[in-house]
């Protein structure tokens, strides 16, 4: 067991314990209303137009993750909204506008903090830094975790409704679109919180990959919620360890692991893998047999 | 027990374009209504306007006695078109069916036992109660609108807006989804389905409202349902096609 307790024995890496649990959780959460509502490529944006808002915050306010936070959340309801602005103003769909506005926000934020001056590098924005983690990065994650999953457990019915069918769902009373408002902030928040872990680029993973593992897994959306969050914790923590004994940087070691079980699921999974699917023809072909026969 | 469903004056646009103009009506709840009329008339308009998903222009919509505005909790149940649905969401039939329940408990109630027993009905009622832990894409178009019918039933939604039940349905899936509409109707509920198929109106519905952007008729299918009427409606003979000469391009 040496080779799990041991590194923890460093302060930096205690730290980084504690950020991997919440970071993994909060993603692996909120993953599963990404992937079934299809914000995966929303999700992508959100995190490159993070680096504007991040140098933003840099420049003016300083490096804090309070600075962090706000200019993040600027940045990102700019991409969100100017895209969908974009999308009804003109004759453009609107990921084409999305995809033009992040891109652009991208540069901009590059150009910034080069021009900035500021003493960080790009490095630790992109691919995040999570042996120099502070204790308001800690408290940042924390209160991140708390508000999140507070509002997706708390809402999490009428969020289901929204998120199968809208149209049903606002028949029934239920704000459609204050909850698909309130899923992007905390998409945004999501990842503000893991960028200290595995930085803008790879933050993606963490939101998406335990979820789409989970959803090849099982059919229930409460499976895919919790264990979205559990597989989430487990790979951001096994990531965290491969990275300190293989001498690779945190956020590539994280995402590989959690790419590693999606690739096992895409594979393996009893039900919807692809070669449980081969070897089970025979097996498919008498179910629908039987469902002819019950019909 | 007889309560009715009162359109007066409703005009509703669609894409800003008038869909339907200015349409009185009055419907019982314990009937079944086909909503008739050619592609454009204003069926899908109508429902979703019912369902309060699009705006009324002028007029107003009351039911029991009080006026329909926007969302309506659960006196309502919508069922959309089979297209509309993502049938891979992981979730099984008796889940969705649960989430008939979900805008009475509110965000927190406990999903109690009378839920559970309401869940139960509403698999029983509409035949589901084998296929009550499939998964919603193995399931047959048929068990599909059955599966909606049954979430409908376990809101205890008073009226059924449905969109296009039957297309795409084999003769069994038909007869199998007549059946449980006709056990909604019986226990007085007011089922509302846009329909195209004119030959088997009569078989399944004993109430129309016809539709050609504005009212055309609506009664009972006995005395409503007459070719003058549907011709009216359809602007042209649709039982007699050789008069009209389709051009391919």
């Amino acid at each position: 067991m040496n080779w799990i307790l041991e590194p923890f024995e460093y302060d930096f890496m205690r730290r980084a314990l504690l950020v991997c649990v919440l970071v993994g959780f909060t993603n692996g959460f909120l993953g599963a209303f990404v992937v079934i509502r299809r914000l995966a490529l929303m999700a992508d944006a959100l995190s490159h137009s993070l680096l504007p808002g991040l140098a933003l915050a840099a420049i003016f306010i300083g490096l804090s993750p309070l600075g962090l936070l706000l200019g993040g959340l600027l940045a990102a309801i700019f991409v969100a909204l100017g895209g969908h602005l974009i999308s009804r103003s003109s004759r453009l769909k609107e990921e084409t506008a999305i995809a033009a506005l992040y891109i652009v926000a991208f540069a901009v934020g590059i150009a910034l903090i080069k021009y900035a001056g500021v003493k960080v590098s790009l490095d630790h924005f992109l691919f995040g830094n999570i042996l120099g983690v502070g204790d308001s990065d800690l408290w940042t994650s924390y209160a991140i975790t708390c508000v999140a999953m507070t509002l997706l457990v708390s809402f999490q019915r009428p969020l289901l409704l929204t998120i199968f069918e809208a149209s049903v769902a606002k028949t029934q009373g239920v704000p459609v679109g204050m909850l698909l408002g309130m899923l992007i902030l905390l998409i945004v928040l999501a990842m503000v919180s893991s960028l200290q872990a595995v930085g803008v680029l790879l933050s993606l993973g963490l939101l998406i990959l335990p979820a789409a593992t989970i959803y090849l897994l099982s059919d229930s959306f409460d499976v895919m919620l919790w264990g979205g969050a559990s597989l989430g914790t487990f790979g951001a923590v096994t990531g965290l360890l491969v990275s300190f004994w293989a001498n690779i940087p945190s956020g590539p070691a994280i995402v590989l692991i959690l790419g590693l079980f999606f690739l096992l699921a895409y594979l393996f999974s009893p039900r919807y893998g692809i070669l449980s699917r081969y070897f089970k023809r025979r097996h498919l072909h008498e179910e629908s047999l039987e469902r002819w026969e019950n019909q | 027990m007889s309560h009715k469903l009162h359109l007066q004056d409703v005009t509703v646009s669609y894409n800003r374009i008038p869909a339907v103009h200015h349409l009185n009506a009055t419907l019982l709840c314990g009937s079944c209504v086909a909503l008739l009329g050619p592609n454009g008339a204003g069926k899908t308009t109508l429902l979703k306007a019912i369902a309060g998903l699009l705006p009324l222009e002028t007029g107003r919509i009351e039911f029991r006695g009080h006026q329909l505005g926007g969302s309506s909790g659960h006196e309502i149940a919508y069922v959309p078109q089979r297209e509309a649905v993502d049938w891979d969401f992981p979730i099984t039939v008796r889940g969705l069916v649960e989430m008939g329940r979900y805008p009475s408990l509110g965000k927190w109630r406990r999903f109690g036992s009378a839920d559970q027993a309401g869940v139960e009905e509403a698999l029983h009622i509409c035949d589901l109660e084998d296929l009550a832990d499939r998964q919603i894409s193995a399931l047959s178009g048929g068990q599909q609108q059955r599966t909606f019918l049954a979430r409908a039933w376990a809101q205890k939604a008073d009226i059924y807006l449905l969109d296009e039940p039957f297309t795409g349905l084999d003769r069994n899936a038909v007869d199998a989804f007549a059946q449980a509409m006709r056990r909604l109707r019986e226990a007085g509920k007011l089922i509302m389905a846009s329909h195209h198929d004119l030959k088997s109106v009569e078989a399944l519905f004993d109430h129309i409202l016809l539709l050609n952007g504005e009212l055309v008729a609506c009664g009972s299918t006995t005395e409503a349902f007459t070719k003058d009427n549907i011709d009216r409606a359809y602007a042209m003979h649709v039982f007699s096609g050789h008069t009209h000469h389709h051009h391919h391009a």
